[in-house]
């Protein structure tokens, strides 16, 4: 096997497990067509959005937890504002943490709020890795001379 | 033989949401069906690039709201937005003369049913769960086209069907032609 084919096949295997694992959902797939010839580059622009968004949110919401007073108001804020993100991309682990602390945001259980905070800055290192490994992996194959799979 | 005369500019969409995210993908959705795209990021700047002025800044003896400048066929804007609400957006445009008439969709991740009622009470023509696909976008094409055409009403159509006569035309007609002839049609 070729060079581009190998790194097709592996670009095929990690994708499809990164759906079967629960990392990606479907929306990351509509989000792949709407990468097209004159939007070459759309994929990358929004997660780079989405990594941008999350970093300044998990800091905001580390800063509001260490508050005295914890304003549970604001904390659901940022919350919502990271569940919305996640779901825009597809990211469907760290979507899933985020509903979860909002729950706890509305029972203003601190305990709860700190946990999932954790959580959430967890699934973001996860998902922020592999959809780096992934554009990696499209790299090197378009360097390689060949075309990046389209998914199902 | 028939000319239609109708202008042939791309439909505007004015999209409003708080998230620079979701505004992209917005953008791109409504691009994928060749419309024009403008974008802000709060209800207020969406009043402001519609024309229509905050009432208290205005002097008394002007009219509560301005012709527009531009022209947008279509509305659509997030629901939860800090300051101005996607909701309190909508109620602003359906109650202005000016305004009233475009067609307004709500985008939300909430999918609360009262809400959802909350909004199309208020004159929403459709509510759209986050994150929006290019399905959804699809479900926007009669709002766009409707509202086209009443902005048309001024062209003539001239069609080569002689059963049809231009609507102005005192020509007299069978009680069975005038019957089926709707009276909003312009052409």
């Amino acid at each position: 096997m070729d060079a581009v084919s190998q790194l097709q096949r592996q670009f095929v295997e990690y994708t499809t497990s990164l759906y079967r694992e629960g990392y990606l959902d479907d929306q990351f797939t509509q989000l792949q067509k709407l990468q097209d010839e004159s939007n070459p580059d759309f994929v990358v622009e929004v997660v780079t959005l989405f990594f941008e968004d999350s970093e300044k949110l998990l800091n905001n919401l580390t800063t509001a937890l260490q508050q005295e007073n914890i304003d549970y108001k604001q904390v659901d804020a940022h919350v919502h504002q990271f569940k919305g993100s996640s779901s825009s991309i597809g990211a469907q682990r760290v979507k899933n943490v985020c509903v979860v602390f909002r729950n706890y945001c509305d029972e203003k259980n601190l305990d709860g709020c700190v946990l999932c905070l954790q959580q959430a800055k967890n699934e973001y290192i996860l998902i922020r890795n592999k959809l780096e490994a992934l554009f990696n992996l499209e790299q090197q194959i378009l360097q390689a001379g060949g075309s990046v799979p389209m998914m199902a | 033989m028939g000319v239609i005369a109708v202008a042939n500019a791309p439909l505007h969409v004015l999209a409003v949401d708080d998230s620079n995210l979701d505004r992209k993908l917005i953008e791109r959705l409504l691009k994928t069906f060749s419309y024009h795209v403008t974008a802000v990021d709060s209800g207020s700047k969406a009043l402001e690039f519609l024309g229509l002025q905050d009432v208290e800044k205005l002097p008394s003896f002007a009219p509560n709201d301005c012709q527009p400048e531009v022209e947008v066929n279509l509305i659509i804007t997030d629901y939860c937005m800090p300051g101005m609400t996607g909701f309190e957006l909508l109620r602003k445009i359906k109650e202005s003369t000016s305004l009233k008439d475009i067609p307004v969709v709500i985008m939300s991740s909430e999918n609360e049913p009262a809400r959802i009622n909350r909004c199309l009470e208020e004159g929403a023509e459709e509510f759209f769960l986050k994150p929006v696909r290019l399905s959804d976008v699809d479900k926007l094409k009669p709002y766009l086209s409707k509202n086209k055409r009443k902005n048309n009403d001024e062209d003539e159509c001239v069609s080569n069907d002689k059963s049809r006569l231009k609507y102005d035309d005192v020509e007299a007609r069978s009680m069975e032609e005038r019957k089926t002839f709707p009276e909003n049609q312009s052409c």
